[in-house]
C-alpha cells in the first residue's frame, strides 16, 4: 500500500521534467525531421517541395563531411585527453600541503567561468595572435619566427582553446574524489613501502575511476557541440581542417541557409551522438553503478 | 498552454507601453566606425523628432547578417531598419521583402546618389535601400617604401608592376611586407578580393550556362599569381586577414602596399589611429594590361525597411536623417570632413572642402565610376556583381571557395587541388540549386 | 628534521602549484591588464605593466551601454536557474528515493537530450518562438536556457540525493514523522549543499550559453554573450576594447565563482564520491 503510494507520488514528481524534456526534444525533432525532407531554402522560400532523401544525400556527399567526423572525433578525443591526464597531475598537484591553497584554486578554477566566445577571443587576439599574441613576442624573443596556430595548425589549436576551459573542471572534479581519499589507506600504503607509482597505480587511479568516467561523459555532451570556439578563431578552416559536426551543419544553416539540407545533419548528428551516448552510458552506467 | 498566456500578456502589457510613450525603432547594424559614428549622432535626429525613439542592435558583421537573414525570411519582424549589403537588396526585393524607399521626403535628393551604388539598390528602377557608405576598391601605398625601392607608383599600375614592387620592398626583418592582401575565408573577405583580382585577370565565375570556371586557365594564372606573391612578400599569417587585420597591419607600417575597400582610405590618413598618415598615397586598382579591367569592385552599406513592417513611416524618417546630404554635414561639423560616409553622393565630391581633407576622394571617385558590375569581366556573364556573384547561393559557395583558398595561402593546400575542389564543390551546389540542368 | 622535510616540500609545492595556476590563469590575468593599456600601448608587444588608463572601458560602455545586457543576462541566468531547480528537484527526489528499473534509463535519457546539435534546430525554433510572440524576451530567453539546462540539473541532484544514506529517512518514518515533516526538517538540510552548488553550476552554464542567447534575442533581451558579439572585430585597433569589454562580460560570473566556489565544488562530485 505505502509502496504503492510513494512510486505514484514519485511519478508524479517526475513528471513535470520528464514531460517538458519530451517535449522540448520531440517537437523541434520532428519539425527536424520534416524539414530534412523537404527542399527548403530560406532565401527562396517559394521553391519548397519534397525532397525524399536528396538532402540526406548531399550532406553525406558533402567534401567536408567524413573530415567533419573526423574532426568532432579528434576534438573530442584530444580535449579530453588533456583534461583527464591534466586534470589527475594538477589535482595531485593541489593537494599537497602547500600555502594558499584557497587562492590556487580559485585561479584554477576561473578559465570554467569563461562564456566560449569570449575564451576564443582571447586566444585569437591575446595569445595566438602572429603578430600581436603573446606566443609571438615569446618566439620573438627567443629569436623564432612566430607561428601561425590558425593556419599552421588550426585543429590543435582549437583542443588548446577548449581544453583551457574543461581543464579546471576536471581538476575540481577529480581533486573532490581525491581529497576523500582515506588518509589511513594511503598511509598504510606508505607503511606497506609502496613506491609513489606504485601508490598511484594500485591505489589513487583505482579510487578516481568513477570521477573519470564522470568528467568523460559530462565533457563529451559538451564537446559534441564545440562550436563557438571554431567559429571565433577559424571559420573551420583553413580548407576543412576544423570543420566539425556541428560547424558543418552551422554553415549549411547560416551560410546557405539551407534548412533542408541542415535538417538532415541535424537528424545525421542525433543519430551519431545517440551512438555515441550509447556505448557512454553503457560504459559509464555500469561504472556509476558500482 | 501557460508559458503562452504568459508570454501573450507580457507583450500586451509591452504593447501598451509602447503606445503609450515614443515610437521605438530597433535598428539592427553592423559594427563599422561609420555606424558607430552614427549611432554617437542620433541625439540630433531624436531631437528633431522626439515621438520616435531608437534602440540599437550593433553586431559584427556575420552576425548581424545570419541574424537579419534569418529575421526577415522567417518575418519575425524583430527589426525596423536593417543595415544591409548591395549584394541581399536586389535578392530580397525580388523576394517582397524590403519596402519601396520611393518617398524619403521632399529634401531628400534621390538623382544625387551616384549612379553605380543606385542602380545596384534599384530593382526595375525602383529603390529599396538607401546608401549609407559605398566603396570600390584601389591601391593604397606607401610612398615612402617604394622611393626606397627606387621605384614610381604609374598612374595605372598593373600587376606585373605591383608584383616586382612588393618583393623589392618586402624586408622581414625590419618588419616590413610588401603587399597586404586578404587571406581570411569569406565570400566576403578573401572571396572579394579574389574575385577582383580573377576579373581583372578575365576570368568568371561562370559562363552563360552557369558552368563554374575554376577549371579555366584565367584563374589558375590568378590564384598562381596571389599565392605566390602572398608567399613571397605577403604578412605572417595571411590566411587570417580579412579588412581589419590587414587595416591594423597598415596603420603600423607593415605593409608597403594594400588593395582593399577605398574606404580604408580615411582610416590609414588619419593620424590619431595610422602612424603612416603622411606617407600614403593611392591609385587604381592594378589591371592586368590587357584588358582595361579594374576588378569592378561595387560594395554598399545600406539601410532598408523590412516589408512587413508596423513603422513604415518612422522608419523612413530615420533613413532619411542618415542617408541624406544634411548627414553629411552634421558628421563634417562634428568629427571632420575625411570622416564623412564615402562614396553615396555626387555632390560629395564636388565638394571643396571634402577634396581637400579626403586625399583619397579623387582615387575613390574614379574608382566607383569605373566599376561595372553588370558587366564585371571581359567574357560574358549570367550573373551581376563585381567582387561577388549575385545569386542566394553564393554566400554559402563563396565561403567555402574561399576556405579552399585559404587553405592554400596557410601552405596546407596547392592551386591546383584548390581549383579542382572548387570546381567540383561549385558544380555540386548549383546542379543542386537547379541552375546547372 | 622530519619537520624540515616537510617545511621544504611544503614550499616546493607552494612554488609547484602556483606556477602552474598561475600558466592557467594567464590569458584572464593578461586580457585585464591589456584592458587598461591604450590601444597603441596593446600592440607594442608584451608587457605586464599597463597605463591604467579606464578609456576603454568609458568606450565600450558609450558604444553599448553595459548595464541593459547586464542585467538581461542576471535575469535569464537566475530565472532559468530558479525555474530548473523548481522543476527538477521533485524529479531527482523521486528518482533517488523511489527508484525503478527504468529511472536509470530515464535520466540517460534526458543527458542524450542535450547532444543535439542546437543549429540543426534553429529554424524550427525560430518559428515556434516567433508564433509565441518569445523572440527577443527575457521569457522567451529563460524557456530555452531552463530546458537546456535540466537534464543535467536533474542528474547533479539525482547524484546528490542518492548520497543521502535512506536509513535516515526510516528512522524518521519510524518516529511517524509525516512526509512534510521528512522533506522540511530531515532532508532538506541534507540536500541544501547540493542544490546550492547545483544552482551555482547552472548559472555558470546559463550564464555562458552563447547560441540560444545570441540568435533569439535581438535588443530587449540581448544578454552579455550578444554584447561580446558586437566587439569581436571592429575596424582598426581594437585589442584594448576588446579586452574591456571581455572582462566587462566575465567579471560578474568570475566574481560570483570566486566567492562561491566551495560550495560549489562540494557538489560537483556527480556522485563520483562515495
Amino acid at each position: 500500500m505505502a509502496t504503492r503510494n510513494t512510486s505514484t507520488l514519485a511519478r508524479f514528481m517526475m513528471a513535470p521534467a520528464v514531460g517538458l524534456l519530451l517535449i522540448w526534444m520531440i517537437v523541434p525533432l520532428a519539425m527536424t525531421l520534416w524539414y530534412s525532407f523537404q527542399n527548403y531554402n530560406l532565401l527562396n522560400p517559394i521553391n519548397r517541395s519534397w525532397a525524399g532523401f536528396e538532402n540526406y544525400y548531399y550532406f553525406y556527399t558533402d567534401p567536408a563531411f567524413w573530415q567533419s567526423i573526423a574532426n568532432t572525433m579528434t576534438i573530442v578525443l584530444g580535449v579530453l585527453a588533456i583534461t583527464v591526464i591534466g586534470g589527475i597531475l594538477l589535482a595531485i598537484l593541489i593537494d599537497q600541503p602547500m600555502f594558499g591553497q584557497g587562492f590556487v584554486r580559485i585561479l584554477v578554477i576561473s578559465p570554467f567561468f569563461v562564456m566560449p566566445p569570449v575564451a576564443a577571443l582571447i586566444w585569437k587576439n591575446m595569445i595566438m595572435h602572429p603578430s600581436y599574441g603573446v606566443f609571438a613576442d615569446m618566439a620573438r624573443w627567443l629569436g623564432f619566427q612566430p607561428i601561425d596556430w590558425f593556419g599552421q595548425y588550426p585543429l590543435l589549436s582549437i583542443v588548446i582553446i577548449v581544453a583551457w576551459q574543461w581543464l579546471p573542471f576536471a581538476t575540481l572534479i577529480l581533486l573532490t574524489a581525491l581529497q576523500s581519499l582515506d588518509g589511513e589507506q594511503k598511509e598504510a600504503a606508505e607503511m606497506d613501502g609502496a613506491g609513489v607509482l606504485s601508490r598511484f597505480i594500485h591505489l589513487t587511479l583505482p579510487h578516481l575511476a568513477r570521477s573519470i568516467t564522470v568528467v568523460i561523459l559530462i565533457q563529451t555532451i559538451f564537446l559534441l557541440a564545440v562550436y563557438a570556439e571554431i567559429l571565433v578563431t577559424t571559420n573551420g578552416g583553413p580548407g576543412f581542417a576544423s570543420t566539425n559536426l556541428a560547424f558543418l551543419i552551422y554553415r549549411t544553416a547560416l551560410l546557405s541557409y539551407d534548412v533542408g539540407g541542415a535538417s538532415a545533419g541535424g537528424v545525421i548528428a542525433v543519430i551519431l551522438a545517440n551512438i555515441v551516448a550509447f556505448f557512454l552510458m553503457r560504459t559509464v552506467g555500469k561504472n556509476l553503478d558500482r | 498552454m501557460k508559458a503562452k498566456t504568459l508570454a501573450l500578456s507580457a507583450c500586451s502589457l509591452l504593447a501598451m507601453m509602447m503606445a503609450a510613450k515614443a515610437e521605438t525603432l530597433t535598428i539592427a547594424t553592423v559594427n563599422n566606425g561609420d555606424m558607430i559614428r552614427m549611432q554617437k549622432l542620433t541625439d540630433d535626429f531624436t531631437g528633431k523628432n522626439p515621438d520616435i525613439q531608437l534602440q540599437w542592435v550593433t553586431l559584427e558583421e556575420n552576425v548581424l547578417r545570419e541574424r537579419v537573414t534569418t529575421d526577415i525570411a522567417t518575418k519575425g519582424g524583430q527589426y525596423d531598419i536593417l543595415t544591409i549589403g548591395n549584394y541581399e537588396v536586389p535578392i530580397w526585393a525580388k523576394q517582397g521583402w524590403l519596402l519601396e524607399l520611393n518617398d524619403l521626403g521632399s529634401n531628400y535628393d534621390m538623382d544625387d546618389l551616384l549612379p553605380a551604388i543606385r542602380g545596384g539598390l534599384s530593382v526595375e528602377g525602383k529603390l529599396y535601400a538607401a546608401p549609407f557608405y559605398g566603396e570600390s576598391a584601389m591601391t593604397i601605398y606607401r610612398t615612402d617604401l617604394l622611393e626606397k625601392a627606387g621605384m614610381k607608383m604609374p598612374e595605372e599600375p598593373t600587376w606585373e608592376f605591383i608584383g616586382e614592387a612588393a618583393r623589392k620592398i618586402t624586408d622581414r626583418a625590419a618588419g616590413v611586407n610588401g603587399i597586404c592582401l586578404r587571406g581570411k575565408a569569406g565570400w566576403g573577405e578573401n572571396m572579394a578580393f579574389v574575385t577582383a583580382l580573377a576579373n581583372s585577370f578575365g576570368a568568371r565565375w561562370f559562363d552563360e550556362q552557369w558552368k563554374p570556371q575554376f577549371d579555366q586557365p584565367e584563374w589558375k594564372e590568378a590564384l598562381q599569381f596571389y599565392v605566390d606573391l602572398m608567399k613571397d612578400a605577403g604578412p605572417q599569417g595571411a590566411s587570417a586577414n580579412g579588412f581589419n587585420e590587414n587595416l591594423t597591419l597598415f596603420q603600423q607600417g607593415k605593409c608597403g602596399m594594400w588593395m582593399d575597400a577605398t574606404s580604408a582610405g580615411s582610416f590609414v590618413s588619419n593620424p590619431k589611429d595610422s602612424t603612416v598618415a603622411d606617407k600614403v598615397a593611392y591609385t587604381v586598382f592594378p589591371s592586368k594590361g590587357e584588358f582595361k579591367n579594374h576588378g569592378n569592385w561595387l560594395w554598399s552599406w545600406n539601410l532598408a525597411v523590412p516589408a512587413s513592417s508596423q513603422k513604415a513611416d518612422a522608419a523612413k524618417k530615420f533613413i532619411s536623417w542618415a542617408t541624406d546630404k544634411a548627414y553629411t554635414e552634421l558628421v563634417a561639423s562634428k568629427e571632420g570632413w575625411a570622416n564623412v560616409p564615402p562614396g553615396t553622393r555626387t555632390s560629395l565630391y564636388k565638394n571643396d572642402n571634402y577634396l581637400k581633407a579626403a586625399t583619397f576622394a579623387a582615387t575613390t571617385l574614379a574608382a566607383m565610376d569605373a566599376a561595372d558590375i553588370t558587366k564585371p569581366t571581359v567574357k560574358p556573364v549570367p550573373y551581376t556583381g563585381g567582387q561577388f556573384v549575385a545569386i542566394p547561393e553564393f554566400q554559402g559557395i563563396g565561403t567555402t571557395v574561399g576556405q579552399l583558398f585559404s587553405a592554400v595561402i596557410a601552405g596546407q593546400s596547392t592551386v591546383d587541388d584548390a581549383l579542382a575542389q572548387a570546381q567540383s564543390i561549385t558544380t555540386r551546389e548549383m546542379t543542386r540549386a537547379g541552375y546547372i540542368k | 628534521m622530519a619537520r624540515a622535510v616537510t617545511t621544504q616540500r611544503k614550499i616546493f609545492f607552494t612554488v609547484a602549484s602556483w606556477a602552474v595556476a598561475l600558466l592557467i590563469f594567464f590569458p584572464i590575468l593578461y586580457t585585464i591588464i591589456t584592458s587598461l593599456k591604450s590601444e597603441t600601448e596593446a600592440i607594442q608587444g608584451f608587457g605586464l605593466i599597463p597605463s591604467f588608463t579606464f578609456e576603454n572601458y568609458v568606450l565600450v560602455q558609450t558604444q553599448n551601454g553595459y548595464f541593459k545586457p547586464f542585467m538581461n543576462s542576471v535575469v535569464i541566468s537566475v530565472g532559468s536557474t530558479l525555474i530548473a531547480l523548481l522543476i527538477a528537484v521533485p524529479a531527482a527526489w523521486a528518482m533517488a528515493f523511489s527508484p525503478t528499473k527504468r529511472t536509470k534509463d530515464i535520466l540517460m535519457w534526458m543527458l542524450s537530450t542535450k547532444m543535439m546539435p542546437a543549429v540543426g534546430v534553429l529554424v524550427p525554433m525560430y518559428l515556434i518562438f516567433r508564433d509565441t510572440a518569445l523572440l527577443d524576451t527575457r521569457l522567451g530567453m529563460t524557456i530555452v536556457l531552463t530546458m537546456i539546462n535540466l537534464p543535467i540539473v536533474v542528474w547533479m541532484l539525482y547524484t546528490y540525493f542518492r548520497e543521502i544514506p535512506g536509513e535516515i529517512l526510516e528512522a524518521a518514518r519510524m518516529d511517524g514523522a509525516s512526509l512534510w515533516n521528512e522533506i522540511v526538517h530531515v532532508l532538506t538540510p541534507m540536500a541544501v549543499p547540493g542544490i546550492a552548488s547545483t544552482m551555482l553550476l547552472n548559472i555558470i552554464l546559463a550564464w555562458n550559453e552563447a547560441f540560444w542567447s545570441i540568435r533569439l534575442s535581438a535588443a530587449n533581451a540581448a544578454p552579455l554573450t550578444a554584447f561580446i558579439a558586437s566587439f569581436s572585430s571592429p575596424q582598426g585597433l581594437f585589442w584594448a576594447k576588446l579586452s574591456a569589454a571581455s572582462t566587462l562580460a566575465i567579471a560578474p560570473i568570475l566574481v560570483m565563482g570566486w566567492f562561491s566556489q566551495r560550495q560549489l565544488v562540494r557538489g560537483l562530485t556527480f556522485g563520483a564520491v562515495k
